[in-house]
């Protein structure tokens, strides 16, 4: 690995770690809350003020971050700055795109699909270790949802058997305080684990740029600062995600929030114990799949199902795009000059897509209106610009259809 | 296939993940009905003493499983 010393770099490579921090925090605030949202179990703020807390501490409660990269995927030897700022590029960029049209996705995927392709572009196909790409990523993004939609079903069905001749306001009373439980263990979980990603990406920045010593623990600095950017995204919450994950499935109730949180809480921590780890993201989508299956009569929208799986896969080879990209202005750019070019890209297009959002903004006052099927992903695009013909504003000046002032 | 599946890992994540992940709801929902189920309150109106400790033993062992698992991520077991 080249010595950097050029302290503007290393900034600029820690920003966007922590920059990917904020997204990932941002992009999963779902995986844990949506549930409870949808049941109003919580109400918006409270569940994200939760999450971002839970999320914190998590960030704090263990610290055995190694500074790897996409181990037993990309080869480690090509791992330089300049690989690891496209990578997050790439990351950064899927992130983003996905929670426009508010679909969950991985973020581990996302921030290693941006590497391998940067190192593709840095090294070729020698670059990446394919079969640890299938085995580690793409395979579980398959089998992850499967298992989670078993254990998710198999448990709603048995609370609904057990509960079925129970008053409805008793069971709404108690399995909100299971559902409000087991979802903050899935909030400590995401902490823990991802913010030891960036961790680790920093860690390896300073390691590389001789900040500090090659043996050196994570400054706390660092586990602060990552703690705080992603507790800060998840605060501010991907509505966006929030509301596919909790109305665009599955008509949830708060049986179901449970069982599904529960089963989400139980497949993330067993498969990182047992050397198998599934994607948060993937897992908890399944749950909630699941808990659709589990009962009897209920709708699941698996057309919205569909649309995310299709997600899942392009995950990798988009981010890879990206990443490969980021990687290729930078060479051509050249030197130092071509990292700050792609961080200004970066930045660029990262405030174009939160224009984007503006144009359909969906926030803690409307994530649990209604799903209509017209909402659907591809029909976003269109209806937005449908929204902003003035003059359709003002004829619907006192409906649903006014966008309302978003208030974060 | 199986150079590319764990099938031994993956077998014991779908085994222990049916057995906490729907077992543990299973047991909140068993103390809700015991709870608040019928004939959960006898003539009196109030829910027995044998009943609350039923339930209050499930809603326990639930709780206990949440508090390993934090434990669980606090050791760095992730």
């Amino acid at each position: 690995m080249e010595s950097v010393t050029e302290p503007l770099l290393l900034a600029v490579v820690v920003l966007t770690a922590l920059a990917f921090d904020f997204t990932n925090g941002f992009h999963d605030t779902g995986n844990a809350m949506a549930t409870s949202i949808a049941t109003r179990a919580l109400k918006p703020k409270q569940a994200v003020l939760l999450s971002a807390s839970l999320n914190l501490v998590g960030a704090f409660l263990s610290l055995t971050v190694a500074a790897t990269i996409a181990k037993g995927i990309v080869d480690a030897g090509i791992i330089t700055l300049d690989v690891v700022l496209a990578g997050l590029v790439g990351g950064i960029v899927w992130n983003l795109v996905t929670w426009l049209f508010g679909i969950p996705s991985s973020s581990s995927h996302a921030l290693i699909g941006g590497v391998v392709g940067a190192a593709l572009a840095a090294a070729g196909t020698s670059g990446v270790l394919w079969s640890g790409l299938a085995a580690k990523v793409l395979i579980p993004a398959l089998v992850a949802p499967l298992v989670a939609i078993a254990v998710g079903s198999v448990g709603t069905r048995l609370v609904m058997h057990f509960t079925r001749d129970v008053p409805e306001e008793q069971n709404d009373r108690m399995f909100r305080w299971g559902q409000i439980g087991s979802a903050s263990l899935v909030s400590l979980a995401h902490g823990t684990n991802d913010a030891q990603k960036s961790m680790g990406i920093i860690l390896l920045a300073l390691i590389a740029a001789d900040a500090v010593p090659e043996d050196s623990g994570v400054p706390f600095w660092v586990v602060l600062s990552c703690a705080l950017a992603m507790a800060f995204g998840t605060y501010l919450g991907g509505w966006r995600v929030i509301r596919t994950l909790g109305k665009g499935l599955v008509e949830l109730e708060s049986r179901q929030g449970m069982a599904a949180e529960t089963s989400s809480a139980a497949v993330i921590l067993l498969s990182s114990h047992f050397g198998y780890s599934l994607s948060t993201t993937h897992v908890a989508t399944g749950s909630i799949l699941g808990s659709g299956v589990g009962k009897k009569g209920a709708a699941v929208r698996w057309s919205v199902a569909g649309r995310m799986f299709m997600a899942w896969l392009i995950t990798v080879p988009a981010a890879a795009l990206v990443g490969a990209a980021a990687y290729g202005l930078d060479v051509l750019v050249g030197g130092t000059a071509g990292s700050y070019v792609v961080f200004a890209v970066l930045v660029a297009v990262s405030f174009g897509i939160w224009l984007w959002s503006r144009r359909e903004p969906v926030g803690h006052h409307n994530v649990n209106d209604e799903w209509e099927p017209e909402t659907d992903n591809e029909s976003i695009v269109a209806e937005s610009v449908v929204d902003h013909d003035m003059e359709l504003l003002t004829v619907a000046a006192d409906g649903e259809q006014q966008p309302r002032e978003e208030q974060r | 296939m199986s150079e590319f599946v764990e099938w031994g890992a993956l077998g014991q994540v779908v085994l222990f993940g049916l057995l906490v992940g729907a077992g543990l709801p299973a047991l909140f929902a068993l103390g809700v009905r015991t709870l608040a189920g019928p004939g959960a309150r006898g003539a009196d109106g109030e829910v027995t003493i044998a009943r609350k400790v039923v339930a209050y033993a499930c809603f326990g062992a639930v709780v206990l499983a949440v508090l390993g698992a934090v434990a669980y991520i606090a050791a760095g077991g992730h």
